[in-house]
């Protein structure tokens, strides 16, 4: 059965929809909040915010996270900062800019509606993080700085340092740390949600696994809401943190949750290459450093003579050379292929030859050291740390590597899933970014959605279904709990029993590299068939062959590895479908297939300015296809250009 | 490059743990810490062991997941780094390398090198926020603060609660994390309302714990992975001082 995909985008103008939207929505009476049971899976940005948001309205909240406290999600991790329209640069910037940058870099392949929102909140986000005590940039009269980032022409990029994800994330943790001491948040660390559990087609709660203890745990709630972030690790080696996983939100699409445009994931162009087969993760260099580091290859192919040899005149700076207006600070999906086109063609620098300079001789010069420094001192350290080269005097080497994804469960204008009750938040769901996702328009998703979304949206769902009886509320004693957890405990106990020769780790690897090879940066047809066929074989050897160590009724860490990666590998199947069946490139989806004759991206507006979201019919079923038409009423679809 | 481990295994908070050696050939100087020790794990798994746990996540130095005592040092021998941004040309071929858990009464083992450190949460819920809840804040820019104060604010909020300075204190005192929890609110203006009672609040849930009294040896600072200064903890003292016998700061 096809989905259902009423986006429920409201009527009217783009800038009443969510006005107009908020004043037609239910509320549900201060006194009766208390009565209505909400579970925020995740407690990052988008988690944090929105339980932290819920239990001030009065909800009882429920929030979950596998890591030994909230503060640790990987929304911490980004680094650059978060847009908002505040214009305070006076350099022209709007509401309606801001949106109009946001779908254009998402290569106009989301939700005109929803993005519009985005960008009409973010400038709340930016007032509440400040209220919170985030201690953004300022400039010595005492006023908020901004700086420039990839895919805008305009300053509107507030930033910590170099760890604006770290200071906006203690905010939402310390908001959510204050509804944890009144009591209106019960917080579960080291737990892992395993199942969401449907009564009726609708989300009533989850299973859960205590990390520590191994029990297997329920849980029922009136609306259940994701913020378990993106899947980047299907490629093994990604930025994402080691524990960040697809299995929260791939055991809803398995509960009937659509999955929505798996195939689009952002390959970040400033990476640190990669430097052994042991190398477990890799390490971005915010897209900031973009801002005064020009990219450069040598002209000539296989040029062995270190940067600092090789004269002005035979070096390409190919960004500057192929995009004039925008240069070095062209978006992600962008400066990525070009640094590939140059790798491939035989002109990557580094043992390797999969890496190209991002030097900032130019700006050191121009500035001096201690800007440079005041700059992007703790990046430039970070780098040294590992790579045990000096930035100062050497260019650095970067490389491109999987960073983020765009695709995510589908959701409507109020980020519920096809599932009624069940919402997702965040790099979880797919809705703001299109096929490409803006620097610093993360951070601003993930807030955006928690702060001032979810709580009005979640309020209407409830105030519209939920049951405020206590005698007719379904309990965890309810069939419906009995068969979910009946299936997780089978899972588990069917993974314990394979008991193999080969590490759970060792097939996460090779998952990574069929991904990488096949569903990279560049895709084809061949590659994504080839892929079709090796994933299959290679998690039914994963269910063969596994070796899991010890008791699942302990602290086991491959335990929950083993979960992880058993759906990765059902996962990656999906997204290789998904790629292969939306035969265009645009943003972060590639195929080599469709590109003009100077290489860049080619749309096909006519048959694919659509949402792919998909329906899970059984573990090597082929999933079925239902498509959203995306309306464009406020923007031209152009071609992207950034010449 | 050759190392014998000496590491810390302990199956459960209730069981009595100990040192393991183990030796452990091809390791390459570029592989960083823990990637050597997913390769010890590798071959233990392939060897039908179990695996040593230990507390990883971003891997990048921010999320403050990772912990260790690495040869008596709290992320080991470099300054200013987390065990996850160490490598292993820190180390010389044929080292001996000790790895322990983070040890302190208020940081319990959960299984081998993986403590809990649910206590930091505890003595943030007491009062390490500011009491702004979703909604009605003015314009971000109407307040201007001094680049100064909020540089400062910044020191202090780059703590990453990852707890090398209660491991690598010998009172296992938590000063330097509560300082540094109450010096980022406290130099702002947005936290001066509750600034008082933040301070005495955090401070007796921390003593609730069961941390130590500081006595200035200012270990945590010499292991503090972002290198935040003991200054804080004077401030701290200031504020608390106040806190307690001010009728002002009541």
């Amino acid at each position: 059965m096809a989905f259902n995909l009423d986006s429920k985008t409201p009527e009217g103008p783009l800038a009443d929809k969510w006005t107009n939207h908020l004043f037609n929505m239910k509320l549900v009476n201060p006194a009766n909040k208390r009565k209505f049971n909400v579970i925020v899976v995740g407690s990052g940005l988008a988690g944090a915010s929105a339980a932290a948001s819920l239990s001030e309205l009065g909800y009882s909240v429920d929030c979950f996270c596998f890591q030994d406290t909230p503060r640790r999600a990987h929304s911490i991790a980004a680094q650059g900062g978060i847009n908002a329209a505040k214009n305070y640069p006076n350099d022209g910037d709007s509401v309606r800019r801001l949106f109009y940058d946001t779908i254009k870099g998402g290569d106009y392949r989301a939700r005109e509606a929803n993005v519009y929102r985005l960008a009409e909140v973010s400038n709340s986000i930016i007032d509440q993080c400040v209220a919170q005590g985030v201690p953004f940039a300022r400039d010595y009269g005492g006023l908020l700085d901004n700086r420039s980032f990839g895919g805008a022409q305009v300053s509107r990029t507030f930033y910590a340092r170099g760890q604006t994800g770290q200071q906006l994330l203690i905010g939402a943790y310390q908001a959510l740390s204050k509804e944890i001491a009144k009591g209106g948040v019960t917080m579960h660390t080291r737990t892992e949600m395993l199942d969401v559990v449907t009564v009726d087609g609708q989300a009533k709660g989850i299973i859960t696994r205590d990390l520590v203890s191994g029990e297997i745990k329920r849980h029922a709630a009136d609306a259940v809401l994701l913020c378990t972030g993106g899947y980047s690790n299907v490629f093994y080696l990604s930025t994402n943190a080691m524990g960040s996983n697809v299995t929260a939100a791939f055991r809803a699409h398995k509960k009937g949750a659509g999955f929505a445009n798996p195939c689009y994931t952002q390959i970040h162009p400033t990476c640190i290459p990669v430097s052994s087969e042991h190398q477990s993760k890799l390490t971005l260099m915010s897209e900031s450093l973009r801002n005064d580091g020009r990219v450069w290859v040598p002209k000539s192919k296989s040029d062995g003579r270190p940067p600092a040899d090789i004269p002005e005149d035979e070096r390409d700076y190919y960004l500057e050379r192929r995009y004039p207006s925008f240069g070095n600070l062209v978006p992600r999906d962008v400066a990525s292929r070009a640094a590939k086109e140059r790798c491939d063609e035989g002109f990557g620098v580094g043992e390797s030859g999969l890496a190209v300079y991002l030097d900032f001789a130019d700006a050191i010069e121009r500035l001096g050291e201690d800007t440079i420094r005041a700059r992007y001192g703790n990046l430039f350290q970070m780098y040294e740390k590992i790579t045990a080269e000096n930035p100062y005097k050497v260019p650095m080497r970067i490389f491109p590597a999987v960073h983020y994804t765009m695709g995510g469960l589908w959701v409507d204008y109020n980020l519920q899933t096809t599932v009624p009750g069940l919402f997702a938040l965040g790099e979880c769901n797919f809705s703001d970014h299109g096929a490409n996702r803006l620097g610093a328009s993360a951070l601003m998703q993930g807030l955006a959605d928690g702060y001032f979304v979810a709580p009005y949206t979640v309020s209407n769902y409830l105030g519209e279904h939920g049951e405020m009886q206590a005698d007719k509320k379904v309990t965890t004693t309810h069939p419906a709990f009995d068969e979910a957890e009946a299936a997780v405990v089978a899972r588990t106990e069917r993974l314990m029993a394979v008991n193999g020769t080969q590490s759970i780790d060792s097939f996460h690897k090779r998952l990574g590299l069929i991904m990488w090879d096949n569903c990279g940066m560049g895709r084809t047809k061949e590659t994504l068939t080839k892929a079709l066929e090796e994933i299959p074989k290679l998690r039914e050897e994963f269910w063969n062959d596994v070796r899991i160590p010890g008791d699942d009724k302990e602290f086991n860490i491959e335990v929950e590895k083993a979960n992880r990666v058993a759906d990765f590998l059902e996962f990656a199947e999906t997204m290789c479908l998904d790629a292969l069946t939306r035969e265009e490139s645009c943003g972060g989806h590639f195929r080599e297939e469709h590109q003009s004759a100077d290489g860049e991206a080619q749309r096909d507006d006519e048959n694919f300015a659509v949402a792919s979201v998909w329906e899970y019919k059984g573990e090597g079923e082929r999933p079925e296809l239902s498509l959203e038409q995306l309306e464009f009423e406020n923007v031209k679809l152009t071609t992207r250009s950034y010449k | 490059m050759k190392i014998t481990l000496h590491v810390w295994r302990q199956k459960d908070v209730n069981s009595v743990g100990k040192m393991q050696r183990r030796e452990v050939n091809d390791i390459s100087q570029d592989m960083s810490f823990l990637e050597m020790l997913d390769k010890v794990n590798e071959d233990i798994i392939i060897e039908g062991g179990e695996p040593i746990a230990f507390d990883h996540d971003c891997r990048e130095g921010i999320c403050g997941m990772c912990s260790m005592m690495i040869n008596g040092r709290a992320h080991g021998p470099d300054d200013g780094t987390t065990t996850c941004q160490l490598h292993m040309r820190s180390f010389q071929d044929g080292d001996a390398i000790h790895i322990e858990p983070f040890r302190a009464r208020a940081f319990p083992v959960v299984r081998d090198l993986v403590v809990d450190r649910s206590s930091f949460d505890r003595i943030v819920q007491a009062g390490g926020f500011i009491s702004a809840n979703t909604g009605g804040c003015q314009d971000a820019n109407s307040q201007l603060i001094p680049k100064i104060d909020s540089d400062l604010a910044m020191d202090a909020a780059a703590c990453i609660g990852c707890g090398a300075c209660v491991a690598s204190c010998p009172n296992g005192s938590a000063m330097l994390f509560v300082a540094a929890k109450m010096g980022h609110l406290a130099n702002l203006p947005q936290g001066q309302p509750e600034r008082y009672t933040r301070a005495r609040n955090m401070i007796t849930q921390m003593d609730a714990e069961g941390f130590g009294a500081c006595s200035n040896h200012y270990e945590c600072e010499a292991s503090c992975p972002k290198d935040i200064p003991v200054t804080f903890i004077g401030d701290m003292n200031r504020d608390v001082l106040k806190a307690n016998t001010c009728s002002s700061a009541k």
